[in-house]
């Protein structure tokens, strides 16, 4: 297997969570665009981990990565949601759109 | 071994097309469940090509983590802000933004594929063997210790501030 095909394969994703980022609207979307980009990053983490891991055995840092990368999305996600829920008692709509009071 | 690397090959190629087209369902369905449920399917896939990876604690970690609780969270935020639970049309941006995104994440994709197609040309893993769950937890109770507390105390403010966030007074 080539180290590339996991690299690649996580530009993919990545690519459509950034998409998914800028053209959704609805709060919760955009979350799980982001848990998409995410997860991204950690197929990358893990990769370049094993591709380490083979020369150097007791070296599992990209894997250490990983799971901190997995603790810190779902405390994000946590917290985002949480803001989501706030937002949705005040506006009656987690449309990010309508999140415009800054704009005076 | 040969048979066992055309095996891995082939494994990767259907996971990561079924990881892709999931990943694009999410970010275009009309369907708020749908989306969630299409997440599960990305997940899960990422999980499989982790243990291609031999990487079998991440693995496990993402079933428990993601598939267990972020998408019950999920859930839970799409039935909490009551969403419609049929197709909904209203859930995109207008066409202008969602053409700059997919001019955006094209392009992005274009460097990002060029230079890693350019920067790792045909790297291959060598004799990929199976990181054991001993070795990782070692490595975090030794090197990674203070990280690992750091994210403690993360978890413990992030649950903290949710509730201060979420709760009605």
């Amino acid at each position: 297997m080539y180290l590339n095909q996991f690299l690649l394969l996580a530009a993919i994703l990545f690519c459509i969570g950034v998409y998914g980022v800028l053209a959704r609207k609805n709060g919760v979307l955009v979350l799980m665009s982001i848990e998409l980009i995410l997860n991204a990053v950690n197929i990358n983490l893990v990769a370049f981990g094993a591709y380490w891991n083979a020369n150097d055995n007791t070296n599992v840092s990209g894997q250490v990565f990983a799971l901190f990368v997995i603790a810190v999305a779902a405390a994000e996600v946590g917290v985002g949601l949480a803001l989501v829920l706030l937002i949705y008692r005040n506006r009656q709509s987690i449309d990010i759109d309508d999140v415009d009071m800054l704009k005076g | 071994m040969l048979a066992l690397l055309v095996a891995q090959n082939i494994a990767f190629y259907i996971i990561a097309a079924l990881m892709v087209v999931g990943a694009l369902r999410v970010v275009t369905c009309k369907n708020l469940m749908h989306a969630a449920l299409w997440l599960v399917l990305v997940l899960a896939g990422a999980a499989a090509q982790y243990i291609l990876l031999a990487s079998e604690f991440v693995a496990i970690t993402q079933v428990l983590v993601y598939l267990g609780a972020i998408i019950v969270l999920f859930l839970f935020g799409v039935m909490l802000t009551r969403a419609k639970t049929g197709t909904d049309e209203d859930l995109d941006n207008k066409n202008s933004a969602k053409f700059i995104g997919g001019g955006v994440a094209v392009l992005l994709l274009g460097l990002m594929g060029y230079s890693l197609i350019d920067g790792f040309k045909d790297t291959e893993f060598g004799n990929l063997m199976v990181q054991r769950t001993s070795e990782v937890s070692d490595s975090i109770f030794s090197t990674y210790l203070i990280p690992f507390e750091v994210l403690s105390v993360l978890l413990l403010a992030a649950l903290i501030g949710a509730i201060v966030i979420a709760r009605r007074d």
